[in-house]
C-alpha cells in the first residue's frame, strides 16, 4: 500500500528499487483523492481513467529500461488555467464551458513527456482572479485544515489537493500571490519562479506581464523538481528566458551557513495577525540558528505594492479578457447583432470579480485616466524594482509572510473586495519585479491552528539559493513530515 | 470623453485601510461598461460605482509619490524584440480551429449581423 503523504522524490527511488509501481502509486493517490473530494471540492475535471493508463504506460518503460526521468509514473494535477488538449479547461469561468482545447499547454506536455501522469484539472478563482477559490464558476474548493474556511486562491484546487495528500504535486499560477498565498494557507510548499522561467504558452492569460505558472508540493525538494522539468525557453513564449537553467537539486543540501537574509521592516507593524507574526518571528530565528546572517532592511516602496497591482493587473484582465467575444469559441448569448450579442455573452459568462476588475482596468486604462492610474502605477512598479536591487547589495534572500491572516472563513471577504485584495500585501511586490519566491510552512498559528507560511524572495534567477535556505529550514523544521503537518481530514 | 476622476478623500491610508469615497459618476460607470462590451444590470451598475470607487481611492495613495523623475516598467525582463524566422510552421487545421465555434459555416465562424441596415 502506497503511502500518499510520501514525497514524490522518495517515490521516485520506491520505483528505481522494484518497490512500488507506478500504477499502484497512481492508483492511491486517485483513491486518496476520490475519498476527500467531499471535503475539499478540489476537481473540475478528473481524468483518472487517463492516469492509470499513462501510469501503465510508465511501468512498461521502466521495465524495458527505458524511463523518461527519474519520476515517469509519478502522477500530477493542474489548475484549470493549463488548457490541456482534448479535456475540458475553462480557467474556472462559465464563458468558457464546454471548451475542449486543440493543443497542450508547454507546461503540460514537458510534464508528459517526463511521464507523469495527470490526475486531473482543478478548482480555481474565474481567470485566476481570487485570493480564496470562492469565485470559480463551478462551487469553490475548501480548506483541508477546516472545511469551513479557504483554501486561499486563485490556485485553490490544486492547494488543497496537495495539501490533503491527494496530489504529490500540482501546477498553479501565480500573477500577485495565487500560488504562495494558498500554499500557506494550506501548509504546503508553493514557488513563484522568476518571471520568464517557465513558458507561459496554454496558459489561459490573466495579466500577461505578471503571470508565471509556479509549482505547488509537500516539501521543497518535490517543488524544485517539478519545475525543474518544465522550465526552460520556449519558442511559443517569447517572454521565455532564454538562457540555460541551473539545476535546482544541486547544492540543495549545502545549508545556509554566512546566508544574508533581510527582514522586510515596513513588514514589521501591526499588518500580520499575531499568531502569523509568532511563527514568521521563529522562523527567522531557526535561519539565524542554521547560520544565516539576519538583517533589517528597508523596502519604502513595498506599501504601494497594492495600489500599483490592482492597477497594473486589471488593465492587463480587460485587454486580455476581449477574446471571450462569443465568435470563435465558449459561450455565445443569442442576439441579433454583434455588439448585443458580445455585450450579453460577456454579461452572462462572467462572474462578479470577472467585471469588477475589467471594468478597474478599462477605467485605468481610458482616456483622461492613463497617465494618473496605469502610468503612475508603472513607475511605482519602478521604485518597486530598484528598492529589491538595492536590498540585493545587502542581502542574498528577504524574508517575510507569506500572507498577513491564516485561512479565513468561507464567505468573510466576498462582500469587501478591497479586504479581499489586501490578502496579497506579501507576494504582490515580487511579481511586479520579476522576481523568485517561495512560502514554505512555519507551523500552526497559535491563535487558531491554521497553517502559516514563511515568504523567501530572491533575485531574478536565483532560485538555487531560494531552494537552499527553504531547504534547510524545512529539515531542520521537519514539520511537514511530522503527524502534525497533516490535515485532519 | 473625459471622466469625472474618483473623488477621495486627504491622505488615504495605503494598507489596511480606506477612506470614505465618493462613488464614481453614474455616466462614468456607464461609458466603460459600453468600452468594456459588459451589459451590466442596474444593481450592478450602482454597485460598481461605489466599489470602482473604493479601489481607486485605495490607489490614491500613489498619487503622492514623487515619480516625474522615474521611469515607467512595462515588463521586469530586460527582452527587447524578440524575433523569430518568418517561415510557415504547423498550425490548427480550420476544422480543428472551426470545432470549439458556437457557430460555424462553409469553414467560416458565423456571427449575428455586423453592418447596419442602410
Amino acid at each position: 500500500m502506497v503511502d500518499t503523504w510520501t514525497p514524490a522524490a522518495e517515490l521516485g527511488h520506491a520505483m528505481a528499487s522494484g518497490d512500488a509501481s507506478a500504477e499502484e502509486i497512481t492508483t492511491a493517490f486517485i483513491e486518496r483523492g476520490q475519498a476527500v473530494e467531499e471535503g475539499i471540492h478540489a476537481y473540475l475535471a478528473p481524468t483518472f481513467e487517463r492516469a492509470v493508463d499513462e501510469a501503465r504506460a510508465a511501468d512498461d518503460r521502466r521495465t524495458r529500461g527505458e524511463a523518461l526521468s527519474a519520476v515517469d509514473g509519478i502522477p500530477l494535477a493542474f489548475k484549470d488555467v493549463f488548457v490541456t488538449k482534448g479535456v475540458p479547461s475553462t480557467s474556472g469561468s462559465r464563458i468558457l464551458d464546454g471548451w475542449v482545447p486543440p493543443y497542450d499547454a508547454t507546461v503540460v506536455a514537458r510534464c508528459s513527456e517526463a511521464g507523469l501522469p495527470m490526475l486531473g484539472k482543478l478548482d480555481m478563482d474565474e481567470f485566476a482572479m481570487g485570493s480564496s477559490g470562492e469565485n470559480s464558476g463551478f462551487g469553490g474548493a475548501r480548506n483541508p485544515w477546516d472545511a469551513e474556511r479557504v483554501p486561499g486562491g486563485s490556485s485553490s484546487g490544486p492547494a488543497a489537493l496537495v495539501a490533503a495528500g491527494g496530489a504529490p504535486w500540482a501546477w498553479g499560477t501565480d500573477t500577485g500571490g495565487s500560488v504562495r498565498q494558498p500554499a500557506a494557507l494550506c501548509g504546503i510548499v508553493g514557488v513563484k519562479p522568476t518571471y520568464g522561467l517557465v513558458s507561459r504558452y496554454g496558459m489561459i492569460a490573466f495579466a500577461s506581464s505578471l503571470d508565471q505558472a509556479s509549482p505547488f508540493a509537500r516539501t521543497v525538494e518535490d517543488a524544485a523538481m517539478l519545475l525543474q522539468l518544465a522550465c526552460g525557453h520556449d519558442p511559443m513564449d517569447s517572454t521565455s528566458i532564454p538562457d540555460e537553467v541551473p539545476d535546482f537539486l544541486d547544492g540543495i543540501d549545502a545549508g545556509i551557513e554566512g546566508m544574508r537574509i533581510g527582514v522586510v521592516k515596513e513588514f514589521q507593524g501591526e499588518g500580520a495577525q499575531p499568531g502569523v507574526r509568532t511563527r514568521v518571528d521563529e522562523a527567522y530565528k531557526r535561519l539565524e540558528k542554521l547560520g544565516a546572517k539576519i538583517e533589517e532592511i528597508s523596502l519604502p516602496s513595498f506599501e504601494y505594492g497594492i495600489s500599483a497591482y490592482y492597477l497594473i493587473a486589471p488593465a492587463e484582465a480587460s485587454a486580455n479578457l476581449a477574446r471571450y467575444d462569443g465568435v470563435r469559441y465558449g459561450y455565445r448569448a443569442p442576439a441579433d447583432d454583434i455588439v448585443t450579442m458580445t455585450s450579453h455573452t460577456r454579461e452572462d459568462g462572467f462572474g462578479d470579480e470577472v467585471k469588477r476588475r475589467i471594468m478597474l482596468g478599462t477605467y485605468a486604462l481610458s482616456a483622461g485616466y492613463y497617465d494618473a492610474y496605469y502610468g503612475k502605477a508603472l513607475r511605482v512598479r519602478s521604485l518597486i524594482i530598484r528598492d529589491l536591487e538595492k536590498a540585493y547589495e545587502k542581502v542574498d534572500l528577504i524574508a517575510c509572510p507569506t500572507s498577513p491572516t491564516t485561512a479565513f472563513k468561507v464567505g468573510e471577504r466576498t462582500a469587501d473586495p478591497l479586504a479581499m485584495y489586501l490578502s496579497d500585501i506579501y507576494t504582490v511586490p515580487v511579481n511586479l519585479a520579476g522576481n523568485a519566491g517561495i512560502s514554505v510552512p512555519c507551523g500552526l498559528s497559535p491563535d487558531d491552528g491554521l497553517p502559516v507560511g514563511l515568504q523567501l524572495i530572491a533575485k531574478a534567477l536565483d532560485e538555487r539559493t531560494m531552494f537552499r535556505a527553504a531547504h534547510a529550514f524545512e529539515r531542520d523544521f521537519g514539520w511537514i513530515s511530522s503527524a502534525e503537518g497533516r490535515p485532519p481530514l | 470623453m473625459h471622466l469625472p476622476r474618483a473623488v477621495v478623500g486627504p491622505g488615504s491610508s495605503h494598507i489596511l485601510g480606506c477612506t470614505a469615497t465618493m462613488p464614481i459618476d453614474r455616466k462614468a460607470v456607464d461609458h466603460v461598461a459600453r468600452l468594456a462590451r459588459l451589459d451590466l444590470t442596474e444593481d450592478e451598475r450602482e454597485r460598481m460605482s461605489v466599489e470602482l470607487a473604493q479601489i481607486l481611492g485605495h490607489a490614491e495613495a500613489i498619487q503622492e509619490l514623487e515619480l516625474d523623475d522615474i521611469e515607467p516598467t512595462s515588463h521586469a525582463l530586460p527582452l527587447r524584440n524578440v524575433m523569430r524566422a518568418d517561415v510557415v510552421r504547423p498550425s490548427l487545421t480550420q476544422d480543428e480551429a472551426l470545432a470549439n465555434a458556437p457557430q460555424a459555416e462553409g469553414g467560416r465562424f458565423r456571427v449575428p449581423r455586423i453592418i447596419e441596415d442602410a
